[in-house]
């Protein structure tokens, strides 16, 4: 039986060549994802600025009828409505601040939503209710701080374990891949004004640990080539081990990619957005390991002697079929 | 490598079928688990209220109506207490400003007999002695009582407490099933109610503090004044919306009243004239003897009947109630009446709830998302079980049984743990199928590799397991690094998702390296493979 290969043997690519462009590039793009975070902001759902989401389905009719809503929504006089399609065409989620009074009069909330229902059900009597959500500002002001702080703590947690597993050119190479990858995804949710909620976050959290595992395997093998080849020069060095995991790194995004792709076209609506923020981490994630964490390593002057001190001989290094000359 | 002792494979395998055996209940579904017999394993996951339908609700009580609340009940103690002393200690200029209770007292040489009479009020209930209040006198004869921060908190932490006990009587009341009713924090409960026809009763339930009084209406006050708001001198003003008069407010004495709270059992019922429905209303002897009292001092006189602050209706006494049970009236439907009736065989909350955060799921939306969550975990597994296949063979086929295994053994120990599954859940579970066997992609590239450089075949696989081991795990561990914290900082179902993600990593890495390396070790032993196919 022949088996797939997708990546051939011995493959030579020398990425690192397009270090400094790549790197040029990425940051352009987290400036860009910053630039874009503030002039179009986020699109915030309920969980961080507070208020009501209501999820209805038309059962009878296959689009529905957003502008008509927005009207019809609007003239109750509870301010302006963000309306969105919610997955499939008759599926609408419909988004309102909080009545001032609810803070005091948490009753005021829920008179909204009977009236909103009602104005709906009075136009339209095929409308479903799916879901009812409704977030206080006080609830929702510790939900965006404590996400934020999870972000953080993730991305520091995880750059001092790499710290204390390698050394701490490594962590400070993967801490700068995780701040590219949580950027970027601000970024896109800041273009496509997709909703950012909860779910999000847990995206976030999930590339950052996603993204990890790339850096990982390719630290792994760069601290292992580094005991082994002790004359090669570090870009040669860093190419090879990037060539050596390349196979892995391009079976594993796509079993990744293939399980995700699955869940945006198939999928729950309430979770599309969390699919397609992880579907993004998977490529910058895997970008990042290669044009961020590792060029870092050469520019903080990453050598042979980072984990084994010049004057040891190197009992790990090996006879077994030697590295050809790259670069 | 062919070293595989029997032991190992024997615990394995055992270890492997204890997952699978606790993963059935769950995936039998309601109908199929009646055949699954009794003697095993019957633990099962619980479905999150966004995939089941239901309400998620989040309570809030303000520590400072607390206070209030206290230094009211303070106010009524210091008065009792000097009305009982002997002689009776005349007090007055009371005051609940700012937080602390101050009073005079008349006849300064009554001083030392105040003080001794107000002190046991001021320290806490139980064995620790602590000082609830502190007692200073001002100027000789001002009394001033300040409550103490340990005193504040654990009233804080009984009113809790309470409000926890009448918040699950109420929803028990209502007949749902499985309430999930937790403290969460100082000062908030968390109410999750599963499958709910209708979440505005339960929120309006939920809403009502359910405090009844009854006190004498003040038929000789000025009506022009109660109107503006103003009470008599001993009265005091209530909103009374259904006032057949048309006026907004209604005067009531203030002392000569009672409390709602000594019932026994109250039920809606219909009023034997009008046919409206009405709420009856049991004492228990002590109340009923109150409410005797009361009636019986004021035939043909009004009273007014106050739940939460609002007056539902102000009767007429028109003989004496001497049976313990009375009727409230009120502008009620069935259901409002039916509510109240469960709200005060609850009892009273000790403090007022606002509801700061609902989550609410129609039961279709759920189906719809399990239904199209099992949909894409089916298609992405089908194609990245084939895609390993065909990339790997053999070693393919081994970790693609490891994956089964491993989903197995999830569904497994969240069953054990009776942890609930939610809709991130399910996208937890699509993307452990996708990470899960990164594991084994790194183990077979590396054998890979090592044949290419040429070692033997039981050398390579021996060399590229315990090589990627050490990726494996450095990998892993970040990830359950972001896992802890999504379920440190995560609420509702984010947390279920960090479950998920957290169990599928720990048991990933074992059927992923462990069980494959049986699978391959059994294998080569029986094979003895010169050549590899990989």
């Amino acid at each position: 039986m022949k088996l797939l290969k997708l990546v051939p043997d011995d493959t030579n690519f020398r990425f690192l060549k397009w270090r400094n462009i790549a790197m040029a590039f990425s940051i352009l793009t987290i400036i860009a994802s910053i630039g874009l975070v503030a002039a179009k902001g986020l699109n915030f759902g309920v969980d961080f600025i507070g208020g009501q989401m209501i999820q209805a389905t038309f059962t009878e009719t296959e689009t529905a009828p957003i502008t008509e809503l927005r009207e019809s929504v609007g003239a109750l006089g509870y301010g302006e409505a963000t309306i969105q399609r919610f997955g499939d065409a008759n599926e609408v989620s419909i988004r309102m601040r909080l009545p001032a009074e609810a803070e005091s009069r948490p009753e005021a909330a829920n008179e909204m939503t009977e009236k909103i229902v009602a104005a709906i059900k009075a136009d339209h009597p095929d409308v479903r209710i799916d879901g009812v959500e409704s977030v206080s500002g006080k609830v929702s002001s510790e939900l965006f701080e404590t996400g934020a702080y999870s972000l953080l703590f993730a991305i520091i947690a995880i750059s001092i374990y790499i710290w204390i597993r390698f050394e701490w050119q490594f962590g400070v190479g993967a801490l700068f891949a995780l701040v590219h990858d949580v950027a970027l995804t601000f970024g896109l949710f800041a273009l496509t004004q997709m909703e950012f909620n909860l779910n999000i976050v847990a995206a976030l959290l999930t590339i950052i640990g996603y993204s990890l595992n790339d850096t990982i395997v390719v630290f792994d093998r760069i601290r292992e080539n580094l005991k082994k080849y002790r004359k090669m020069d570090i870009i040669g060095l860093l190419d090879l081990s990037v060539n050596e995991t390349l196979a892995r790194t391009v079976m594993t995004s796509l079993t990744m990619l293939i399980a995700l792709g699955a869940l945006i076209l198939s999928g729950p609506d309430v979770i599309f957005g969390f699919s397609v923020a992880m579907f993004f981490g998977v490529f910058v994630g895997t970008y990042s390991s290669i044009y961020m964490a590792a060029p870092i390593l050469i520019w903080l002057k990453v050598g042979p002697d980072t984990f084994v001190p010049a004057e040891q001989d190197n009992p790990a290094a090996e006879k077994v079929g030697g590295p050809e000359q790259i670069g | 490598m062919l070293d595989f002792p029997r032991w190992k494979v024997i615990s394995i395998s055992l270890l492997l079928a204890f997952g699978v055996l606790m993963s059935i209940p769950s995936l039998l579904g309601e109908n199929g688990r009646q055949y699954w017999p009794s003697f095993l394993p019957n633990e099962t996951i619980n479905l999150g209220l966004d995939l089941q339908g239901g309400s998620h609700i989040l309570l809030e009580a303000d520590p400072a109506d607390v206070a209030t609340a206290r230094l009211e009940t303070m106010e009524e103690s210091v008065r009792a207490e000097m009305r009982r002393a002997e002689p009776r200690i005349g007090i007055g200029d009371i005051s609940r400003r700012d937080g602390v209770l101050s009073f005079m007292v008349r006849d300064s040489t009554q001083v030392d007999a105040a003080r001794d009479a107000i002190v046991p009020l001021t320290t806490g209930a139980g064995l620790t002695g602590q000082r609830d209040w502190d007692i200073e006198v001002r100027d000789d004869t001002r009394f001033v009582l300040t409550p103490t921060a340990a005193g504040l908190e654990s009233a804080v932490e009984n009113a809790m407490e309470t409000a926890t006990d009448v918040i699950r009587r109420r929803i028990d009341e209502m007949g749902t099933r499985e309430p999930t009713i937790i403290r969460q924090g100082d000062n908030r409960i968390v109410v999750q109610v599963p499958g709910l026809d209708d979440p505005e009763a339960l929120k309006a339930l939920l809403g009502q503090t359910a405090k009844l009084e009854f006190k004498l209406v003040d038929f000789e006050a000025d009506p022009n004044m109660v109107a503006a708001g103003r009470a008599p001198v001993g009265s005091q003003i209530f909103p009374y919306p259904d006032n057949p008069s048309g006026l907004p407010n209604i005067a009531v004495k203030r002392l000569g009243g009672i409390s709602g709270d000594k019932l026994t059992d109250a039920g809606q019922g219909f009023d034997q004239q009008t046919n409206a429905p009405v709420v009856n209303i049991t004492f228990d002897s002590e109340g009923g003897a109150k409410f005797a009292r009361l009636t019986q001092n004021n035939v043909g006189r009004p009273f007014a009947i106050i739940l939460d602050g609002q007056v539902l209706s102000a009767p007429n006494i028109n003989e004496p109630i001497l049976g313990g049970s009375a009727q409230i009236s009120g502008n009620f439907s069935v259901e409002s009446a039916n509510q109240l009736a469960i709200a005060l065989r609850s009892g009273a909350l000790p403090v007022e709830l606002k509801i700061v955060e609902e989550r609410t799921v129609g039961p279709d939306l759920g189906k719809d998302s399990i239904d199209k969550g099992t949909i894409a975990a089916i298609i992405g597994t089908v194609a990245v079980l084939t895609f390993m296949v065909v990339t790997y063979g053999r070693f393919g086929m081994y970790a693609n049984i490891a994956l089964a295994l491993n989903l197995f053994i999830i569904i497994g120990v969240m069953a054990m743990f009776n942890a609930t599954l939610t809709l991130p859940g399910i996208a937890g579970f699509v993307l452990t199928v996708g990470s899960a066997v990164d594991a084994n992609v790194l183990i077979n590239e590396r054998i890979r590799e090592e044949r290419k450089r040429g070692r033997r075949v039981i050398q390579a696989i021996e060399v590229g397991y315990k090589e990627a081991s050490r990726a494996i795990l450095d990998a892993n561990v970040t990830n359950v690094i972001a896992g802890v914290l999504l379920f440190m900082f995560g609420s509702g179902p984010v947390k279920g998702f960090a479950v998920v993600l957290m169990i599928g990593i720990i048991s990933s890495v074992f059927t992923a390296v462990v069980v494959t390396r049986m699978f391959v070790a059994l294998w080569a032993r029986r094979a003895r493979p010169q050549e590899l196919i990989i």
